[in-house]
This record gives structure tokens, C-alpha cells and sequence, in this order.
């Protein structure tokens, strides 16, 4: 039972948020909880702080919307809270889309899909900054916020507050994409909102750190890591994840037998490194 | 020919170019997309809320005016409904705007895509200069101007005898009985959709279409001479001058000029 929470406490915790998170979204429009109101769009807690998306927020500048202040608050609460804590934490303990991805993760390498279609991956993982670029001058030219009309990730969420219609549809497309196109597909290469999350992690606190003198390279934590590009260091260095494509997931963390990663503050790994 | 592996400088130029084609394609069936979603206009939009463009860039899509509203009127639009996905809007026919005073869906928007400052007077929340669509009566299936007495759609018009006012009118065909015909006046409708909810027929003889579906609009070159208030928008009407062979002379040159042809 111990060795299981120990694999599994990280894991747990974040289904443990995402789906909390989900519980007081919902029971805000169904039951008229005051707690965490509308959506990952934009929100309120207690009806008091304001959270709005950066990324929707930028997009609406591109489309050239004036910017209300109430806005400009929570996009300030929010970009400060990733800048300089949780680095892409979004992706792995609050998007509900997530979920489905580690699902499809999950069964790809249950299945040997891996096996099938080799290492090489057929698509860049900087595809998603493309992606982050085109939204805004998709936004500029067309005067619209241009992901927010077809992010799955509002789509599923808003399915679940305010009611699905075909939004469904949307989860299973990525599901069969993760699982038969592209390993981490949605998640590690096309996904706007986790590049734009990525760019703006650079400089957060929490990072995963790697003890080379406790690797016995078993690997397990490449496996695992939704974005191993990230993981470069294991065996070679004792060196702190600085990419800001870590979504702080802390998989690699769990798996790993030999206590050689582990969450730390940026500065304290850093010191380590040096022998301060 | 011989076969030769990629220079380091060849292989930047075709990622780049690759790079760059791919979000061409990409780009161009995107937009065509959001282009198609957000084509739809026929949609009313909470009280407050911006002019259709400027809305369609504002809005966040985060629901609160949508948890706001006491009665479920608004809703979100969701994949299916062919609306643009995630802005809030109404159904009149389901459920109206039931014009509460203090318009709890407004003030919550994060963003100003519901913006206060339209429906304030005075200082002061006034739901009544809110404009979310115009009432249309379609005369041929309103069994008021059939004659049959009906005026439901006035009874529950909030602000009755002046959004709505009742014509009455001599039924010839009787001789003996009166229309009781219902009139929307387009300035103080507010396009709540009470009169649609109350519209007694199969489908609804007087509905809520937005503003800008609702109405025409004469320019400025026709003027109501007898209204100096109407009379200054002459002021912004521009001269449209058509050049034509017969204008190349003066016009009494040109009527004239063209008797010669005659003999």
C-alpha cells in the first residue's frame, strides 16, 4: 500500500485538483456555489479575485479588443502564479484535457502502439509555438480570438459547466489522435495554450531536479515524461529541469526507485549544483 | 546523379520553408473556419452587449453573465448549436429576459464584452434602454389582425404602452367589431422577448430579431423636411454625381441639341 501511494501520490493529487476544480466549476452554474465561478476562460473566487487566460487575453489584443481592467487583474493573477510558481502546473493539475491525454498515453504504451510506430516521432515538438504565432495573426487578420473558437480545451470544459452538445466529439478526437497519429500529440506538440504556458515558465520556481548519483538508469522517468526532451539530464548530470516545457507533472518523480528526482525550488537546485 | 546529403544551410532554408508553407495551409483553413462559425448573426445577445464585431473579440466565453442570470435565460453557445462557440445568448421562446433591474448579468463580465456603461441612465442600472433585438410582428399569421381579439403579446410586454401599443381600427368586414392591432415601436423596444414567450400562435407571430436584421435604414438622402431635427443629417450626405454622354451638356442644351435628330 505504501509502495502504491508512493508510485502514485503525485498522480493523485493532480486527479485529485482537476477534478476538484471541475466539482466547484460545476457546482457554481448547477447549484450556485460562490466558491470558483465561470470557467478556465475567465473566473472568479468567491466572487472577489479575478482569473483570466493570458493566452485569450493576448489573443483579444491581437484582434485588437480594448481590454478591460477587470480582465487585465486576472490575467495578472493568473501569469504571476505560472511565472514564478507553478510553471506549465496548468497542463498537468488543472486542464480536464489532460486527463484524456495520459488516458491515451497510458493505453498507447499498454497496447504496444509504441512498438508499431517506432522512437521517431513524425511531427516537431515546436509545432505548438507555430501554432502560438498563427493564433495571433489569425486573431489580428480575422478579429476574433481564433483558438478560443476551437480550443478543445474550453470546448470540454465549458461541455462540462454549461453543457456539452457535440463536445464529446472533441475528447475523442484527441484521445484517437494521441493514441494511433502521435505520441503526446495534443499535449506535447500542438497544443497553443501549453507552448504559450511554456514560454511563460522559463523563470518559475518549482523545478524537478535530477541526482545523477542516485540514477541507476533504468529509464523509467523518460518513459513516462509526456515531454522527455525535457528529462536530457538523467544519468549524465545532477542538473534541475530549467525547460520551461516541463508541465511539473512530477510522473518522473513517482516512478523513479532510486530517490533521483525531485521537486526543488530554482534557486536551492541551483546552489546545490555549484556545491554552495 | 550523384547522391549527396543535405547541407546544413539547404536543410534550414526547406525546414523554414516547410515551416512556413505549413502555417499557410494551416492559416488558411483556419480562418476559413472561424470565418464560417462566427458567420451566423441571428443570435441575441445579453442585454449590454457590444456590436456583434467588437463582441465576437471581447467576449472570453467564461459564462459568468450565463451564472448570473436568475432565470436560465442565457446560455452558452456549444458545439452544434452552429453558433459562435461558447458566446452566451437566448431563446426567446424558451425563456425571455426577464429585464430584472439591477441586470445581475452584466456587471460580472470580466471583459466590458457586456458593457455597463449602455444600459446606464443617470448613473443608474436602467434595463430599460437595453437593446438585445427589435420585436417583428409578422401580420399575416397574427390573429389579431385577423380580427380575432388578442392582445397577449401587449399584456405581457414590461414596458406596455410603449414598446408595444394597441391600434384599434374599424373591421370592415363585420361592420360592427374593431382590430385590435398590436404596433412595436423600435425606440423603446428593448427586445426582451416577453411578447414572443406570450404569442398565442403555433410558431410566434411577433419575435426578436437582432437590431441590425430587424431594421432598414433610409441614408441620408432622404430627409423629413418638416423635422428641423431630421433635416441636419443633410449635412452628412455626399454628392453621388454620374457622369453620362447627355451630361456632358447642360440639360436644357442637351434637350435641345437633340431636336435636330428629329427632322
Amino acid at each position: 500500500m505504501k509502495k502504491l501511494w508512493n508510485s502514485y501520490r503525485y498522480l493523485f493529487m493532480r486527479r485529485f485538483t482537476q477534478i476538484g476544480l471541475l466539482v466547484l466549476y460545476f457546482g457554481a452554474n448547477a447549484w450556485g456555489w460562490t466558491v470558483l465561478q465561470g470557467n478556465l476562460s475567465s473566473s472568479l473566487i468567491f466572487g472577489i479575485v479575478p482569473m483570466s487566460d493570458p493566452y485569450a487575453a493576448l489573443q483579444m489584443l491581437a484582434a485588437g479588443a480594448v481590454l478591460a481592467t477587470d480582465l487585465l487583474i486576472g490575467v495578472g493573477v493568473v501569469t504571476a502564479f505560472y511565472f514564478l510558481i507553478g510553471g506549465r502546473a496548468f497542463c498537468s493539475w488543472v486542464c480536464p484535457i489532460n486527463m484524456v491525454t495520459d488516458f491515451a498515453a497510458f493505453v498507447r504504451e499498454l497496447i504496444g502502439m509504441n512498438k508499431l510506430t517506432g522512437v521517431k516521432q513524425p511531427a516537431s515538438r515546436n509545432l505548438r509555438y507555430w501554432i502560438l504565432a498563427l493564433s495571433l495573426v489569425i486573431s489580428a487578420i480575422m478579429g476574433v480570438t481564433a483558438f478560443e473558437f476551437i480550443s478543445p480545451i474550453s470546448m470540454v470544459h465549458r461541455g462540462i459547466v454549461f453543457g456539452m452538445g457535440f463536445g464529446w466529439a472533441a475528447v475523442v478526437i484527441i484521445f484517437l489522435f494521441d493514441l494511433f497519429v502521435l505520441k503526446n500529440g495534443w499535449c506535447g506538440h500542438v497544443c497553443p495554450l501549453g507552448g504559450f504556458y511554456s514560454q511563460l515558465s522559463k523563470f518559475s520556481l518549482i523545478r524537478v531536479t535530477h541526482l545523477e548519483e542516485n540514477c541507476t538508469l533504468c529509464m523509467k522517468c523518460k518513459v513516462v515524461c509526456p515531454e522527455n526532451q525535457v528529462l536530457y539530464m538523467i544519468g549524465k548530470e545532477s542538473l534541475p529541469v530549467l525547460s520551461g516545457e516541463c508541465t511539473n507533472c512530477a510522473r518522473c518523480i513517482e516512478v523513479c526507485d532510486d530517490d533521483a528526482l525531485e521537486f526543488s525550488i530554482r534557486s536551492m537546485a541551483q546552489n546545490k549544483k555549484t556545491g554552495e | 546523379m550523384k547522391k549527396q546529403a543535405l547541407s546544413d544551410r539547404r536543410k534550414f532554408i526547406l525546414n523554414m520553408a516547410r515551416g512556413v508553407g505549413l502555417a499557410t495551409m494551416g492559416g488558411f483553413i483556419w480562418s476559413a473556419y472561424v470565418d464560417e462559425v462566427t458567420a451566423s448573426s441571428l443570435m441575441l445577445r445579453p442585454p449590454g452587449a457590444l456590436a456583434e464585431n467588437d463582441f465576437l473579440k471581447t467576449c472570453i466565453k467564461c459564462g459568468l453573465c450565463v451564472e448570473a442570470c436568475p432565470y436560465d435565460t442565457l446560455m452558452l453557445a456549444k458545439p452544434g448549436d452552429n453558433k459562435p462557440l461558447g458566446t452566451p445568448f437566448f431563446v426567446p421562446r424558451d425563456i425571455p429576459c426577464y429585464m430584472c433591474p439591477d441586470i445581475p448579468c452584466v456587471p460580472v463580465c470580466p471583459t466590458g464584452a457586456l458593457d455597463e456603461s449602455s444600459v446606464t441612465t443617470d448613473g443608474v442600472l436602467d434595463i430599460n434602454v437595453a437593446d438585445m433585438g427589435l420585436a417583428v410582428v409578422d401580420e399575416e399569421s397574427c390573429i389579431a389582425f385577423w380580427g380575432i381579439q388578442c392582445d397577449a403579446c401587449y399584456r405581457a410586454c414590461p414596458i406596455l404602452g410603449e414598446a408595444i401599443t394597441i391600434e384599434y381600427q374599424k373591421n370592415e368586414r363585420t361592420g360592427k367589431h374593431a382590430f385590435m392591432k398590436p404596433i412595436v415601436h423600435s425606440d423603446a423596444c428593448t427586445g426582451c422577448g416577453m411578447c414572443e414567450r406570450a404569442c398565442v400562435t403555433e410558431k410566434p407571430a411577433i419575435f426578436i430579431l437582432p437590431r441590425e436584421n430587424a431594421m432598414g435604414r433610409a441614408g441620408d438622402y432622404y430627409i423629413k423636411g418638416w423635422d428641423k431635427e431630421d433635416e441636419k443629417r443633410l449635412e452628412n450626405a455626399k454628392e453621388i454625381k454620374t457622369v453620362t454622354e447627355i451630361s456632358k451638356d447642360s440639360a436644357i442644351n442637351s434637350l435641345n441639341g437633340s431636336l435636330e435628330d428629329l427632322y
